[in-house]
């Protein structure tokens, strides 16, 4: 691979101020290669899902520099990180996040609306990216007429659509069966073999973690083991 | 950006119509109220207009008198004179046409009909000045007036009453001092020593009930038929009434002014003595009512704006609610790329949706009670475009204003807080 899509430098986050002030990472240096396959794991509490939000650029450091591709995240707004998440990032999470009573189609398009893309393109790409998670037959049905897999399912469905260069999923398999778990996992390999799309993961599960390429540990803010699989 | 706004405002409204329907009632009755009041306000202003004109647009009155309403007294004041009319004629700028007017109650028969009616004996220019139009036959004239004549013109319910359908021209009636048999009715009909047989030569046009009582009930005569055939020429001051019209475009205050110097003098008031005469000017009297017509609408109208003001808080409240429910939503929206600008647009744009409803609504709800009201107390409807209007974009500005509190709170929200929200 050539240039690195991601490279974090020192990066800490600290929440509250004062004595109540919490350092939940402290000092994070990383960097992902394009189209890598990452595992963030580590005790509950670690500090993983502060990292995702981060990388996600939901959320800003303390300090430390984070470049995506060859933008300093750090330095941007609010308004700027919601266009970088617009155009290049996708989201899938444990709890689905999917708008209530909202057909499966229009929550897909969703992402598209703020990309102004018209409303047939928008179906149609809607459509595409539902029959590509194999959800072809329930464009019409509504979150709460999904099972737990199907919903996870439409919601990649939702962060890929846009094609986005990076997927994050924070501990996207958390609410589901095993059965499911593992078509929802074949399924981001598949995403990150065939598109190449980079896909960081947060997971507790081994079996969840065994799918991608590389496992980051994260104990106490800190990075404590780094293994890439041969 | 704002088309998807609309269109996502519209089926957030739908999944709910029963609460949007609550959100925008307050708009709703604002917005109806407003116009309600406003368009029956003009209404009845018109309605007071119109009476006012049915007397004569530019009519003057002067009646003998101390003091307006229920504390005047016409007890032992003197009447005006021939010479009083002469002089005001004379002397007066603005005057456009000037009668004397003598009026009393006399029984009046026609064959088996009879009844107590108001007999007035006065010149030609009465009718004009007055706006009575001629519904047929003829008016009197000055030769008539010079002459004497026993001719008179009757009112329509006047026609009615003694003729019923039959055709009054040229009939004969019986007026003033009757047979017993008649009088037992006629109680308040003041006996005179004489009575006279007068032809009808015209029927007047009907003026219509007035706030001012019937006034087709009336026998017009010439001022000296009344006075040689029936009251008798008891002493000069006989004038009950002096009737005037101003110039068109005459000062009335300035008129009201002079006639009122004038008549002191001739009356030979002191300085130190009040009026013993009222002049009444119907000119100043419809810009007083109208003026206090309008000042009631206003207030009518600023009372229901302030339903309106109310209207737009349960917006903002309901809003709220809104924004606190469906926090995740906002979160989601974020993560995928919203800028706060557009979760504050797609708010704002929802509650300025919901309370343009209600004030459409509200136009047509107003519409409906005007049609009604308007029909219950008598007044004409005059669709005002304008204010329609002015409560339609009031109603858009209610959404802007109350609805930007919930809507920055939603753009405020933080990504990762919002997506947490249970
Ligand atoms: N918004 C916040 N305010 C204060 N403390 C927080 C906040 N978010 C996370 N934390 C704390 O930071 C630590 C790391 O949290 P998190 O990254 O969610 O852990 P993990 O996802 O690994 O379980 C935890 O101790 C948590 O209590
Ligand atoms: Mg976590």
């Amino acid at each position: 691979m050539n240039a690195p899509l991601i490279r974090l430098n020192g990066i800490t986050k600290k929440y509250g101020v004062g004595d109540a002030a919490f350092q939940a990472l402290r000092g994070i240096d990383l960097t992902i290669a394009r189209g890598d396959f990452v595992a963030v794991m580590g005790p509950s509490g670690s500090g993983k899902s502060t990292l995702m939000n981060l990388l996600g650029c939901l959320d800003t450091p303390t300090t430390g520099q984070y470049l995506y591709e060859d933008i300093a995240v750090e330095q941007l707004n609010a308004d700027q990180r919601s266009l970088l998440r617009r155009h290049a990032l996708g989201f899938i999470f444990q709890g689905f996040n999917l708008l209530a009573r909202t057909s499966a189609l229009e929550n897909v398009e969703l992402p598209m609306v703020y990309r102004n893309i018209p409303r047939q393109e928008r179906h149609r790409l809607a459509k595409d990216a539902l029959a590509t998670v194999g959800l072809a037959d329930k464009f019409a049905n509504t979150p709460a007429e999904l099972s737990g897999g199907q919903q996870q399912r439409v919601a990649i469905a939702r962060a890929i659509v846009t094609s986005p260069s990076t997927l994050f999923a924070d501990e996207p398999t958390g609410n589901l069966d095993s059965k499911t778990t593992i078509e929802i996992m074949e399924f981001l390999v598949r995403l990150n073999a065939e598109r190449g799309i980079t896909i960081l993961l947060v997971t507790h599960e081994d079996d969840v973690a065994a799918y991608a390429r590389r496992t980051i540990l994260v104990r106490d803010g800190l990075i404590a083991t780094d293994h890439a699989k041969p | 950006m704002i088309g998807n706004a609309f269109h996502i405002a519209l089926r957030e409204i739908r999944r709910n119509v029963m609460r949007a329907f609550l959100t925008v009632l307050g708009v709703i009755i604002g917005v109806a109220a407003v116009i309600t009041m406003v368009t029956l306000g003009q209404g009845t202003t018109q309605a007071v207009k119109n009476q006012i004109s049915s007397l004569g647009s530019n009519l003057v009155m002067l009646r003998p008198g101390m003091g307006f309403g229920p504390r005047s007294s016409s007890a032992g004041v003197p009447n005006f004179t021939v010479a009083d009319v002469t002089a005001l004629r004379d002397q007066i700028h603005g005057i456009a046409a000037i009668v004397p007017v003598s009026s009393t109650s006399l029984s009046t028969i026609y064959r088996q009909n009879a009844r107590s009616t108001s007999i007035t004996g006065t010149a030609p220019a009465y009718f004009g000045i007055n706006n009575w139009k001629l519904a047929r036959g003829r008016l009197f004239d000055e030769t008539d007036l010079r002459d004497g004549s026993a001719v008179c013109v009757i009112g329509d319910t006047t026609k009615t009453e003694l003729f019923g359908t039959e055709d009054p021209l040229g009939k004969l009636i019986r007026i003033g001092k009757t047979a017993s048999s008649s009088s037992s009715s006629t109680t308040t009909t003041k006996e005179t020593p004489y009575s006279s047989t007068f032809q009808v030569i015209g029927v007047l046009a009907a003026k219509g009930q007035s706030g001012m009582g019937n006034q087709d009930d009336t026998i017009i005569v010439p001022l000296s038929a009344l006075q040689h055939r029936l009251t008798g020429r008891t002493s000069a001051r006989n004038i009950s009434q002096i009737a005037l019209s101003a110039e068109e475009g005459a000062n009335s205050e300035r008129l009201v002014a002079d006639i009122t110097s004038l008549m002191r003098s001739r009356r030979n008031l002191h300085a130190n003595e009040d009026n013993n005469f009222n002049v009444f000017d119907t000119r100043q009297i419809a810009e007083t009512l109208s003026a206090s017509t309008k000042m009631m609408t206003t207030l009518l109208a600023a009372v229901a704006g302030v339903s309106l003001l109310v209207g737009g808080i349960g917006i903002m409240n309901i809003m709220l609610v809104s924004v606190t429910e469906r926090t995740r939503e906002i979160g989601i929206r974020l993560a995928i790329g919203a800028r706060a600008r557009e979760v504050l647009l797609q708010f704002l744009v929802e509650a300025i949706t919901l309370s343009c409803v209600g004030g459409l609504v509200g136009i047509l709800l107003a519409f409906g009670l005007c049609v009604l009201l308007a029909r219950l107390i008598d007044v004409p409807f005059l669709f005002d475009p304008k204010i329609n209007l002015i409560a339609f974009f009031f109603s858009a500005a209610i959404g802007v204003l109350f609805g930007f509190t919930p809507a920055r709170r939603a753009a405020r929200l933080d990504p990762i807080e919002a997506l947490r929200h249970e």
